[in-house]
């Protein structure tokens, strides 16, 4: 019987491609379940969850929330901004205390890369990365690819192109790690200043023409400009940003083939994707979010059946 | 120790002829009847006794049911519970379902089907169909209202229904201390 190869979430990196088919498989079953009428199942109702919230976060927390509900686990939520995290507590004493009070599970996201895998080697709990830092967002980059398979068949010998902010995009770093096991060819475009100098050592291609790119791939993800993230600026406008690198219905009318369009979100209309193409039918950015949910059902079930 | 073998193809084929006559005499023409087989060694019993059913019924409702994700014995056990494929594309709201499943043994599974199927409707009826009853194994208080055999076995010992389809040959099998 299969199992995962792994106790948390931390990243994709740390995933063979046997725990993504089971992983997919799986969301199979709960995309099943969320379609019914009564959309819970009793699984994990004996399995409480705590969710660390270390940043802000729309989607991705009411994705949790949700998929934690509907297996029936107990929930409690925990946002920085109204938490003793403000008074001077460190990140190991604010979950052990969390923990303390028997929580089986962690969802987390933090600011810092590398918050979660820190946590695993110094908590004694099962973690979720719900995205740290700029280094990976595991569950965004499954339903990502789970969304394409569902559209594409398979990922294998596929092309799928990353646009925008990849020197500040976690979302970016899983998305290639996971197509690439995948069997995928990737490739990055966006302004140079955006594209980290590590690039070449992960076997990706790279493109700063935005309509040679388009014309290479199968499937597009567009990513947002963090500007939360930068410090300095990377790039003379947006408006500049927006001429070479926003996605409008011209250039896809152009292409003279009909390619797949993704957004993690949350988007910025009118910059680098206009309001007519992410509403198209092309765009396939509400299936991602509906298998949101049932990815990361999959997820906990998964890595639930390992705590004792 | 080799397994004994508890019924062979031509014991199968009268038992489930008989099994289909009495579903027929009890339900008429399935209007208000569906059958639900349970993933996923109920399915192969449950699709046998479609085809001697169809015979005599114009249109019968069937469907799958994975009870995977409502099983007591989750984190109880050593290995993950891999899921099956759920398939139930009608309402069963005022019907009465028959569940299928091939092996009746400690009725934990049926409990689970039972809680799965309310995500489905609230049936007028709930009523199973085994193969093989194994009558002394027991946990919860549950009974088959159709059954092929009743088989006397100790917890150590296993049965395995094998079908043509998936074995190469119809027979049950009873396994020692496996």
């Amino acid at each position: 019987m299969s199992d995962l190869s792994v106790n948390h979430l931390l990243g994709i990196k740390y995933l063979n491609i046997k725990d993504l088919k089971l992983i997919f498989e799986t969301t199979d079953h709960f995309k099943e379940v969320i379609n019914r009428k009564i959309k819970k199942v009793p699984s994990l109702r004996d399995v409480t969850i705590a969710n660390l919230f270390f940043e802000n976060s729309t989607r991705t927390k009411i994705s949790f929330e949700l998929a934690q509900k509907r297996l029936s686990a107990d929930v409690v939520n925990f946002s920085s901004s109204s938490s003793s995290v403000k008074k001077g507590e460190t990140l190991i004493d604010t979950v052990n205390n969390i923990l303390s009070m028997k929580v089986d599970m962690v969802v987390i996201r933090h600011p810092s890369p590398g918050a979660s895998v820190f946590l695993s080697k110094n908590i004694n709990s099962c973690i979720i990365n719900a995205g740290d830092g700029t280094h990976e967002h595991p569950t965004q980059a499954l339903l990502d690819a789970y969304s394409l398979i569902e559209r594409l068949g398979q990922l294998k010998n596929k092309k799928i192109l990353i646009v925008g902010d990849i020197l500040h995009s976690r979302v970016a770093l899983s998305n290639i790690f996971t197509y690439q096991k995948l069997g995928a060819e990737v490739m990055v475009c966006g302004p140079k200043s955006l594209i980290p100098r590590y690039i070449q050592s992960l076997d990706v291609k790279v493109e700063t023409d935005l309509l040679k790119a388009l014309k290479w791939c199968d499937a597009v993800n567009m990513l947002r400009i963090q500007n939360e993230r930068m410090s300095e600026s990377y790039f003379p406008s947006i408006r500049e940003y927006v001429q070479q690198f926003g996605l409008n219905k011209n250039i896809l009318d152009g292409l003279n083939k009909e390619i797949i369009i993704m957004h993690p979100g949350p988007i910025n209309r009118g910059v680098e994707i206009t309001s007519e193409v992410a509403d198209s039918s092309q765009a396939i950015i509400l299936d991602q979010v509906e298998n949101g949910v049932a990815i990361r059902m999959a997820v906990m079930y998964l890595l639930a059946s390992k705590l004792y | 120790m080799s397994p004994k073998k508890i019924l062979n193809a031509r014991q199968i084929s009268t038992i489930l002829h008989r099994l289909s006559f009495q579903l027929i005499e009890d339900h008429n023409n399935f209007s208000e009847t569906v059958i639900i087989a349970i993933q996923p060694r109920g399915v192969y019993l449950a699709e046998r006794i479609m085809e001697l059913l169809i015979n005599d019924c114009d249109e019968i409702k069937f469907g799958l049911l994975d009870v995977t994700f409502y099983r007591d014995d989750f984190r109880r056990s050593e290995k993950v519970l891999k899921a099956n494929k759920t398939k139930i594309d009608f309402s069963i709201e005022n019907k009465t379902v028959i569940l299928i499943d091939d092996v009746l043994f400690t009725g934990r599974s049926i409990r689970s089907a039972m809680d799965a199927l309310q995500a489905f409707g609230r049936p007028r009826a709930v009523q199973l169909l085994n193969l093989i009853d194994r009558r002394f194994s027991r946990e919860l208080p549950i009974q088959p209202d159709y059954c092929g055999t009743q088989v006397d076995s100790r917890l150590n010992q296993r049965v395995k229904v094998c079908w043509k389809e998936k074995d190469n040959e119809d027979a049950v099998y009873l396994f020692k201390n496996s």
